[in-house]
């Protein structure tokens, strides 16, 4: 197999960020009530995954690292200090130029995901995908392959859960469960069932 | 202490709590609970990230416009999350590597967005320090207790000292792998839950649908 089909198989299944790195669950249990919402989410999701994790990868190697600005004369300067405050400028950019391009060119999905688009810009996994793409050090391909990869693993991952808990509403739940308790669990044996990918490697 | 500032401090350790009843800031508390020491690292970082960044945002927020207040909101915590991240790789480089992302994650934390804007927006200094200090021993209360039970079953030991003595090393103590796996984290915090809702019944949640109304409806 090739290493970037690797890559991406990894980023969807067992690097899935939502349920082995936690990332996003705020969004992940305050939106995943109903399936049709949560594809929403999940759509705006692997958009701007796939579009911050190369870009952030771009200004990254090229502006920040240590030794990047050699080509300006500043050979000794390392900005990566910097990374996080740039990397949350660029998705807030992100997510509002998507926005503004779905809003004239795509009205109807632009409504159809509401509220969420803008969201995702305080929403971790995002933020994560980028900063756990300097800790491993990817190259641009790989960026772009693992930015679509674990934006489309969190989309999987919470529309699977939304389904679940369409169905659990009609369970029987102790009082103390109900809610809150019942989702943790739930996304506890979700990702259970997730690490079982782990063997595929 | 005023008796109201005294609540403030108090209310989001149990009864207020952020991660099992406002679900802000889970994100982060789940991945650093393997060991009890990175969760004792994490909660120390939040506390006094959420207690500045309240601090800072309460004092500006006559002179701040509505409109931009999120993004300087944002540019407040991040400065703060930077300062405390060179802070680590200068003096504890090797917990700041276990750490590894989770630490620069804290910019978007929904506990230190979530009370900047929720209560530092409307409160003095004093009130919205006391409330971010709160906020963030009710977050470290989950993540230590967390860290700890996930600490002793999975390798019989706490803050690295070994109490158990594991099989391999001849003694009588399994270790339980599945504990140091993600999944724990979930169910232990939905096990925590039940128990907070089980002391303080007002927590509970009211069911979309419930069965035991529908069968005394049948009757």
């Amino acid at each position: 197999m090739s290493p970037l089909i690797e890559l991406l198989l990894r980023s969807v299944f067992l690097d899935n960020l939502a349920l082995s790195f936690f990332l996003g669950m705020c969004t992940f249990l305050a939106v995943s009530k109903r399936v049709d919402t949560a594809i929403g989410v999940g759509l705006a999701m692997l958009v701007v995954q796939t579009v911050t994790v190369p870009v952030n990868n771009l200004i990254y190697t090229q502006l920040l690292a240590p030794g990047a600005l050699a080509w300006a004369g500043f050979g000794d300067v390392d900005l990566s200090f910097l990374r996080l405050i740039a990397f949350i400028g660029v998705i807030a950019a992100m997510v509002q130029v998507l926005e503004m391009t779905l809003e004239f060119h795509l009205p109807r999905l632009h409504r159809a995901m509401g509220i969420f688009l803008p969201l995702i810009t305080v929403n971790c996994a995002i933020l994560g995908g980028s900063l756990f793409m300097v800790e491993r050090s990817y190259g641009i391909a790989e960026s772009v392959v693992y930015g679509f990869g674990s934006g489309l693993g969190w989309a999987l991952a919470i529309v699977m859960f939304a389904a679940i808990r369409e169905r659990l509403k009609y369970a029987d739940i102790p009082d103390g469960l109900q809610g809150l308790g019942i989702n943790f669990i739930v996304a506890g044996i979700m990702s259970l069932g997730f690490m079982a990918f782990a063997g595929m490697g | 202490m005023a008796d109201s500032n005294w609540r403030i401090l108090t209310r989001p350790l149990i009864d207020d709590n952020p991660l099992t009843l406002q679900i802000l800031g889970i994100c982060s508390a789940l991945a650093v609970t393997t060991s009890l020491d990175t969760a004792l690292l994490m909660s120390l970082v939040v506390v006094c990230v959420l207690a500045l960044g309240s601090a800072v945002v309460s004092m500006m927020r006559r002179q701040l416009p509505h409109s931009v207040r999120i993004i300087v909101q944002i540019t407040v915590i991040a400065t703060l999350v930077i300062v405390v991240d060179q802070l680590l790789q200068a003096y504890a480089y090797d917990l700041s590597k276990r750490l590894s992302v989770f630490v620069g994650l804290i910019i978007t934390n929904c506990i230190v967005l979530g009370r900047a804007e929720g209560f530092a927006m409307h409160n003095g200094v004093v009130a919205s320090t006391l409330d971010g200090i709160g906020n963030g021993l009710g977050y470290s209360l989950i993540l230590v207790t967390v860290g700890a039970i996930r600490e002793f079953f999975g390798k019989g030991s706490l803050l690295n000292l070994q109490i158990l003595v594991p099989t391999s090393q001849g003694g009588s103590f399994e270790p339980l792998q599945l504990m140091l796996l993600p999944p724990s984290a979930f169910f232990i915090i939905g096990g925590l839950i039940w128990l907070i809702r089980r002391r303080r019944p007002r927590q509970v949640e009211k069911p979309d649908f419930s069965l035991r109304l529908q069968e005394r409806a049948s009757k």
